[in-house]
This record gives C-alpha cells, sequence and structure tokens, in this order.
C-alpha cells in the first residue's frame, strides 16, 4: 500500500505502477458528465476555470445529498468512460490524476502517457465506506447541477488501485479477460 | 372487494426506497460472504470483504449503500378482489418522491433530451401486471446506471440456436466487464418480442439468487451454464480477477415467432437492490 497526497508531483506519479494499491490524502474536484461538458466549454473559449487544473485530480462522483451534521453524502465513483471525451484536453491542460471506475478508450490511454498522468479506479459501489474519508466538502461551481456540481473534497486515506500508469501500462489489459 | 388507501401504497414505496438503499438482500449478502470467503487471491478478496464492510456502514442508516440510489423500477401485481381509493401511480409516484427527499437519496431522473433534472427522481417506472385475489404485490428495484448501461438486447436468429444465445450473453458480460460493478446478477429474457425480452430480463433480477427456472428445464440448464462459463472470465468483483463474477444468473422465456430470437440481457450491480411487499 503507496501513501500519496493530491495534487500530484511528478516524482509521486513516476513512482506509481498499475496494480499499486494507494491510500490518497489531501484535495480533490468532483466532477462527472454535466461538469466536464461546461469545463471543457470553457477551455476552448479561454475561459477562467473554477479551479487551476494544475496538478490537480478529478473524481467522477456524484455524491447523494448530506445530511445535516456530516461532511458529505454517499461518495462512490462512477463510470469513467463516459468523461472519456472530455478527458484528453484536461490532460493538455495539467490534470494529472483521475480516480473512477472502469477501463479507459485508447485515446485516454494514450493522453495519459503523453501527458505523464495516473487513472485510479475506486470501488464501485462502496459509496458508503468512501463517505467515511472525506473530512471536507464544499461545492465551489455550477450548485445547479445538483449532484454534478464540483465538489472541493478533503479526503484522507481514500483506497484506490492504479489501473493507467504514466508509462502506458494499463491494469485490465494486463490482468484479463478481453 | 378489499378497499387500499393509496395513502397505504405511498408510505409502503415510500419505506421500500429508503430500506433498498440500506440495506443489501439477505440473499446477496450470504452469497457475498460465501464468495468472500473463498476467495483464494487477495484483490478481489479484500474487495469482497469491503463490499460487506460497506453494508455494515449503510444499515446504519445514514449513507446509502451507493451514491447512484437509481431510479424507482416498480413491479405492481394488482389483485381483481382489490380497489384503490385513487390513481394508484400517482401513489407510487408520490412514495418515490417522499422517498428520495426524506432519505436524502440522490435524484438521478432527467428529460432525455435536454439532461434536465426533474428533480424528484419520478416518474418511477411501473409495470402493472393484474393478477387474482385480495392483494396488491409491490417488487421494487433501485436500479443504477453504471449496470443498465452495460446491458442489451439482440434479435438473434432461430439458427443461431443455444449457442448463438450464450455467445451474445458472454460477450454481453465481458463489455460490460469493471465499470458495470461487478459480481453481477445477470437477468436474460429470451423469447417474447423485442420488449418482452427486456421486461423478462428485468423481472428475472427479482428472483432470489437459490432459484433456479422452474417451469422450464432448459432454461434451468442454461442458467446454470452460464453461470459457470460467467465465472470463469476472471472479471471478478470490480474488475479485479478472481472467481466471482456472477452472483447469479436468471433466465425467463417466452413464445416467440418462428422467424425469431430475441434475446435480451440485463446486468445488475453487486448489491441487486431490490424489495417486495404485499398489501
Amino acid at each position: 500500500m503507496k501513501r500519496i497526497t493530491a495534487p500530484l508531483d511528478a516524482e509521486t506519479i513516476d513512482d506509481l505502477e498499475v496494480g499499486d494499491e494507494v491510500l490518497i490524502s489531501g484535495v480533490i474536484y468532483t466532477m462527472r458528465d454535466a461538469a466536464h461538458a461546461k469545463v471543457v466549454e470553457i477551455i476552448k473559449k479561454n475561459g477562467k476555470l473554477p479551479f487551476d487544473l494544475q496538478n490537480q485530480v478529478i473524481y467522477y462522483c456524484g455524491p447523494t445529498p448530506t445530511k445535516e451534521g456530516n461532511v458529505i453524502g454517499s461518495c462512490g465513483p462512477t463510470t469513467s468512460s463516459r468523461m472519456d471525451v472530455f478527458t484528453p484536453l484536461l490532460l493538455e491542460h495539467g490534470l494529472k490524476g483521475m480516480i473512477g471506475k472502469g477501463e479507459r478508450s485508447v485515446a485516454v490511454k494514450d493522453a495519459i502517457e503523453k501527458y505523464g498522468a495516473v487513472y485510479f479506479s475506486a470501488m464501485g459501489g462502496l459509496g458508503a465506506e468512501y463517505a467515511r474519508d472525506v473530512k471536507k466538502s464544499d461545492v465551489i461551481a455550477f450548485p445547479e447541477l445538483g449532484p454534478e456540481a464540483i465538489y472541493k473534497m478533503e479526503i484522507e486515506d481514500f483506497y484506490a488501485v492504479v489501473i493507467n500508469d504514466a508509462k502506458g501500462n494499463d491494469f485490465f489489459v494486463i490482468n484479463q479477460y478481453n | 372487494m378489499r378497499l387500499i388507501k393509496c395513502e397505504k401504497i405511498t408510505g409502503v414505496v415510500e419505506r421500500m426506497v429508503i430500506d433498498a438503499n440500506h440495506y443489501l438482500p439477505y440473499d446477496i449478502f450470504n452469497c457475498m460472504k460465501d464468495a468472500a470467503d473463498k476467495e483464494t487471491t487477495k484483490k478481489p478478496k479484500t474487495i469482497l470483504y469491503k463490499i460487506l464492510e460497506n453494508h455494515k456502514i449503510a444499515k446504519k442508516g445514514t449513507y446509502p449503500l451507493c451514491q447512484d440510489t437509481g431510479i424507482a423500477v416498480v413491479f405492481l401485481e394488482v389483485g381483481n378482489e382489490t380497489a384503490t381509493d385513487g390513481d394508484i401511480y400517482k401513489a407510487v409516484n408520490k412514495g418515490v418522491e417522499a422517498g428520495y427527499s426524506k432519505g436524502f437519496l440522490r435524484k438521478s431522473m432527467a428529460d432525455p433530451l435536454t439532461r434536465e433534472n426533474t428533480g424528484t427522481n419520478t416518474p418511477a417506472i411501473i409495470h402493472t401486471k393484474l393478477v387474482k385475489g385480495p392483494h396488491i404485490k409491490i417488487s421494487l428495484m433501485t436500479k443504477g446506471a453504471g449496470a443498465e448501461n452495460k446491458s442489451a438486447l439482440k434479435m438473434l436468429n432461430p439458427s443461431d440456436g443455444i449457442e448463438g444465445i450464450k455467445k451474445f450473453v458472454i460477450e454481453t458480460v465481458k463489455k460490460a466487464g469493471a465499470s458495470a460493478c461487478p459480481p453481477f446478477v445477470i437477468g436474460i429474457g429470451i423469447g417474447g418480442n423485442m420488449e418482452t425480452c427486456a421486461l423478462l430480463a428485468k423481472k428475472s433480477l427479482m428472483r432470489e439468487l437459490d432459484d433456479y427456472n422452474k417451469s422450464d428445464k432448459n432454461a434451468a440448464k442454461l442458467e446454470n451454464e452460464l453461470f459457470k462459463e460467467i465465472n470463469r472470465l476472471n472479471i471478478g468483483p470490480l474488475g479485479f480477477g478472481g472467481d466471482t463474477t456472477a452472483l447469479g444468473v436468471k433466465i425467463e422465456t417466452k413464445p416467440c415467432h418462428i422467424a425469431s430470437l430475441p434475446v435480451a440481457v440485463n446486468i445488475q450491480c453487486h448489491s441487486s437492490r431490490h424489495k417486495t411487499f404485499t398489501i
């Protein structure tokens, strides 16, 4: 088990290999379908982004509503492949890490290698467990999108596995059934 | 004639959507526990125990099992000796809306073209069947999109036969892979026509894991064969390999046109959230 901190520095990324189990602490941002579409539109129009993408980690997640007195609701990962169409542009603009579930497209895998990034799988369907790892959470953009808003999350010991490393390896291809 | 109040139906549905989102069905829980104990490789074993741990947290009632609390799919069996004091569909939708709101569940229902969220997680998907008797039976599933999106339907040719059906099911399960949250329950509808096979597939997911198809021995044999083949695919819990890719395979059949062989495969995620209640 490797302990790493988000945002990710180059040294951390270089050290990660497919199949590595990691505990992530630090700051991450949630973004799913609707927020991706908006962010990509802003980039294309040279607008101001809701947060600086440099070295950041995006978590594909749309939490359940937060109950009073809690930090967040259930917050497991959603299917990453739906974001594939947006991802290469974000990587080009400094994004270094993504957390989701399932396989990525060839274009995304190529971009991960090209820009020296990393893709992690969190554990699908374990939203209640992940809620415990979130220590602070705030909606920082697009509140009108409800669960699809961008949440800035402070996490501690968030469990994930490296699926695509910066060297171009793919855990699912190495291990698998296809 | 037995009068069943709409208020009663609303209350039952409200409770069901909240419970389905916080408790694993007992057969799923037991099967998962067995699978966790039996798995020999480290990652899949760890993940299966994590799924059980997730249930332990969720059942306390603060956090639902998953952030995708699904859309509500409801099967109503309405007895011919019952009457309601209002619109039964409105009563169900009211229960879904109240459950998703009071239970702090995520509202995921949106307009398909504008993508605007309806804000209430309604309308629910409701299927109704008229049956004999003085009861209304409500079977409810809160179905997430991760697994639903990987479901598939194909109009095969009769000459494709059993082998063709198997090939299509296996292909669909492979494509579902890690992102649809295995270990799966796989619901398969064979026959009828286009919409009937899809409905059969969905309905079969309401069956208990140890319930093999008792009315069609060929279907039961196919359930068993596919179960074994799927568990040899090495997809495993959340795609991390191992012996547990399917918790169950359920098949329902209906006669079809001499020229057709419709097959639908409905993928269900590891938590297989569903409940049944009879009023």
